[in-house]
């Protein structure tokens, strides 16, 4: 049979069981079960209308609860538990976590899950922001924006194609296929390479740890200074938490100042980027930052469209520049949006599988966490670290949980 | 705010040469892939992809006559004669050589001397001359030539991955359907059928170029190896993809109406609990559900992933589509049960019409990434007999067994990426409405 065929004819049941579930049991209900005629008709409307919200959830409430509810605690007593030989489960307590703990790889998964966390988000935002703000002033905006929108649609898989032919390398003497490998080698050690291989990242890196210690600045001040409005204690503890990562991220930026300006570069020879240790990870990442951009771009730039323009205006006849608007009236009304994004992307980044695994497969130091736990547990078979690797993800998970819920329930009322 | 004065700033030409670059930048990697599809193997091998256009230096192996044939004796020294194509189309040789150590030993027209009292002249054009002072025998000897190799697009790749001449009537049928699909469009607006209706056209159209694609691509030859076919790759995820895209929209468009307008106890607890697992790992569903699919007996099969992409799906669709519907208007609902319409009457024949835009836009997300995905099918949809390899795993196993051969690994990627590319530049607007509508107020 054509295999055309065969994936219709799949479908149609598919499709069509499901359709038929909400046709007939409405019908059923309806007709049979609390008819709408007779002499209790009244009593059977009322009736067939206290039970139909639930058959409307009904298939809802059972895929969520079993493939998402469910699984949380079954991982969570699975992450508690190990496999007998020859069937069966026993409790082992915490076991599972202590060996996982004292796996180096584990560490190394969690290190990089926290450099990505810093980057992509913050890398994607940022850009996405800046295009937005660019894209939002010129004629050609809306194509610029579908073209940088783009690699939403392509596949992780894709993606990692994609990169991994421009991170291709091939031996000295041969003519580069890879595009960076391609750029690399004009680089000769002259002023120069030294501008924008020394210089350049430099300056990036400087303003990165600057605007880590504002960032922190602006998380604590509402807490040193007098005369701002009282928050409660969870607020002040996230305050603090965040400052200090910002303040963390702050100190690194200096020490990665530092063996940058110290480095030997390899001049003339061609790398094998995805091999270097501790910098391939960014170049995983550049994979992600690509994709999500995008995503970052319209939300952002739907919210610079939604600023009131008076304020705008009010601020360019106080003789404000350019970069004033956008940092001081700009930014801090959109900062609601931002956190959005950034969590959203956060999100996207605790998942993340499909790009290492592809790509380097957790090799030459660049496993993360969705990535080991899918090693442990569909090629080591080890059930238990495996669960307890996810209850990892889960665990860093949870404050984004909390604070959604909060927020949907601040909007409701 | 253009006209407001002093806006207008020197800043207008920085703007558009850095939007400029930064779009150039994101497109690149794409054009990449996509011209190194169509180009030979060897081409990529020799020259990155940015030079495709432009003629590459390559070296080529070619073969004299053979002696036992050609052969001659002229003046006590054996000589063979003729050119170096009589195979292929003639190139202009830059230098030649007879071992593949040296392929740069002598310029054209230049005699090299190959020791053993062996000589070898060649021409630019390819005529060449080989003498020997003793008798040869055997097969033609082996002559490396380097030679500007004019830019090369081919097909090739894609009958290889997909099957004999399926991009050829892709492109015809995609051609064809899009004209008979605007032809259409325009008649309809001419007798008057445009405003709403005019979405439903345009997704016939779609929908219609997309069967075409369909049919095109099994209308194919194979001749690629297992590993290489994309063509069974492409129905298994389209398998995948078709009923995941439609089953959790169902479902969660009527859990949806019940959630934002039917009264009944709970429900506010239920929204927040929706709203917390908007953010649960799918990563933690794997081996439970494994476990539950292996023990109900759904094992490893199309009916797994459907549901398992179901279930990751739901909280999103159920969150959006909650949103949409509460804030339809009150009155069309209220009206409608005084006229005496039963919920489900409501639901199909007012709520379903009018929230076709945040349906529309949660189905292009479930649709990309349904069709996009890898980890679920890897847990959900392992089949022995490969019967069932979605496009993402086919491309990661191509990448392991192929990792050297971009022309099959890049036209492999570039099969899977072009529709939701598609997609994604059609329905684009519903896109980015539905993103908005999710992420802020």
């Amino acid at each position: 049979m054509n295999p055309a065929i065969q994936g219709l004819m799949t479908i149609v049941f598919g499709v069509g069981g499901c359709l038929a579930y909400f046709f007939l049991s409405n019908v059923v209900l309806d007709t049979f079960i609390f008819p709408a005629k007779g002499k209790n008709a009244g009593r059977n409307i009322n009736r067939a209308n206290m039970v139909r919200p639930w058959l409307f959830l009904f298939p809802a409430l059972l895929v969520l609860g079993l493939y998402l509810a469910y699984p949380v605690f079954e991982t969570l007593r699975l992450s508690l538990s190990a496999r007998l030989p020859g069937g069966g489960y026993e409790f082992v307590g915490l076991d599972n976590y202590r060996q996982l703990l004292n796996e180096s790889k584990f560490w190394e998964a969690l290190r990089n899950n926290f450099l990505w966390l810093a980057v992509v988000p913050a890398a994607s935002t940022a850009i996405g922001l800046l295009v937005a703000q660019l894209t939002d002033r010129i004629s050609w905006g809306s194509a610029a924006k579908s073209l940088i929108f783009m690699p939403m649609a392509i596949s992780f898989v894709g993606a990692s194609v994609i990169f991994k032919l421009i991170y291709d390398t091939r031996p000295s003497g041969l003519e580069q296929i890879g595009i960076l490998n391609a750029i690399w080698l004009q680089f000769d050690g002259g002023i120069w390479s030294t501008i924008t291989l020394k210089v350049v990242p430099a300056i990036i890196i400087v303003a990165f740890g600057i605007v880590c210690v504002w960032i922190a600045w602006l998380l604590v001040r509402p807490m040193i200074q007098k005369g701002s409005r009282p928050e409660g204690p969870f607020i002040k503890v996230v305050r603090v938490i965040l400052a200090v990562l910002a303040l963390l991220l702050a100190v690194s930026s200096v020490t990665g100042l530092i063996s940058l300006l110290s480095a030997t570069m390899a001049y003339g020879q061609p790398q094998t980027w995805l091999t270097v240790p501790f910098y391939n990870n960014f170049f995983l990442m550049v994979v992600l930052i690509w994709i999500q951009t995008g995503f970052a771009m319209v939300i952002l730039s739907a919210a610079l469209r939604g600023i009131p323009e008076e304020t705008v205006e009010a601020a360019i006849v106080d003789g404000a520049g350019p970069f004033q608007i956008f940092f001081k009236i700009k930014v801090p009304q959109i900062m609601g949006t931002i956190v959005v994004v950034w969590t959203t992307i956060t999100i996207t980044v605790l998942k993340v599988f499909d790009i290492v695994f592809a790509m380097t497969n957790g090799q030459w130091e660049t496993q993360v966490l969705a990535n080991y736990m899918y090693d442990k547990l569909f090629r080591a078979f080890d059930w238990g670290v495996g669960s307890a690797a996810a209850m990892v993800i889960m665990l860093l998970v949870t404050p984004i949980l909390v604070w959604n819920v909060y927020n949907a329930r601040k909007e409701m009322r | 705010m253009d006209n407001i004065a002093g806006s207008k700033s020197s800043l207008t030409w920085a703007v558009h040469i850095s939007t400029l670059l930064l779009v150039i930048l994101w497109v690149f990697p794409t054009v990449g892939l996509f011209v190194s599809s169509f180009r030979t193997g060897d081409q990529i091998a020799t020259s990155g992809w940015w030079k495709a256009m432009l003629p590459s230096e390559q070296v080529i192996t070619l073969r004299t006559a053979s002696p036992d044939e050609a052969m001659q004796q002229v003046d006590g020294v054996y000589v063979v004669e003729g050119n170096l194509f009589t195979e292929q189309e003639p190139l202009d040789i830059g230098a030649f050589g007879t071992s593949s150590r040296d392929p740069e030993a002598a310029e054209p027209g230049q005699t090299f001397d190959m020791g053993d009292g062996e000589t070898m002249t060649v021409q630019p054009n390819g005529d060449y001359r080989w003498t020997s002072t003793e008798e040869m025998s055997g097969r033609g000897q082996r002559v490396f030539v380097t030679a500007e190799i004019p830019p090369e697009f081919t097909l090739a790749n894609y009958d290889t991955v997909l099957g004999q001449g399926v991009l050829q009537s892709l492109i015809t049928f995609a051609a064809g359907s899009i004209v008979v699909g605007f032809a259409a469009f325009w008649i309809a607006r001419q007798i008057g059928f445009a405003g709403p209706k005019g979405v439903g056209f345009i997704v016939g159209i779609i929908a219609f170029a997309l069967l075409t694609w369909i049919y095109g691509i099994g209308t194919g030859i194979r001749t690629g190896s297992g590993s290489d076919d994309m063509g069974k790759a492409f129905f298994a995820t389209l398998t995948v993809t078709v009923p995941a895209t439609i089953i959790p929209i169902v479902v969660a468009a009527f859990a949806a109406y019940a959630l934002a307008w039917m009264d009944f106890p709970g429900r506010a607890l239920l929204i927040a609990a929706i709203v917390g697992l908007l953010v649960v790992p799918l990563q933690l569903a794997l081996i439970p559900l494994l476990r539950f699919h292996l023990n109900v007996g759904i094992g490893k099969g199309y009916l797994g992933v459907w549901l398992a992409h179901t279930g990751f799906g739901m909280p999103l669709a159920i969150y959006l589509l909650r949103n949409y519907m509460a804030g339809l208007p009150r009155d069309i609902i209220e009206n409608a049960k005084v006229d005496g319409a039963t919920d489900f009457q409501i639901f199909t024949k007012i709520i379903l019409p009018l929230s076709f835009p945040a349906l529309a836009s949660f189905a292009i997300f479930q649709f990309l990434w349904t069709w996009n995905d890898l980890l679920v099918a890897k847990v959900f949809l392992i089949d022995p007999t490969q019967g069932t390899t979605v496009m993402t795993d086919q491309i990661v196993q191509l990448m392991g067994s192929r990792g050297g051969q971009w022309e099959i690994l890049a036209t492999a990627a570039f099969v899977s990426i072009a529709v939701p590319l598609v997609v994604f530049f059609s329905m684009q607007k519903y896109l980015v409405r539905g993103l908005l509508a999710g992420s802020v107020k």
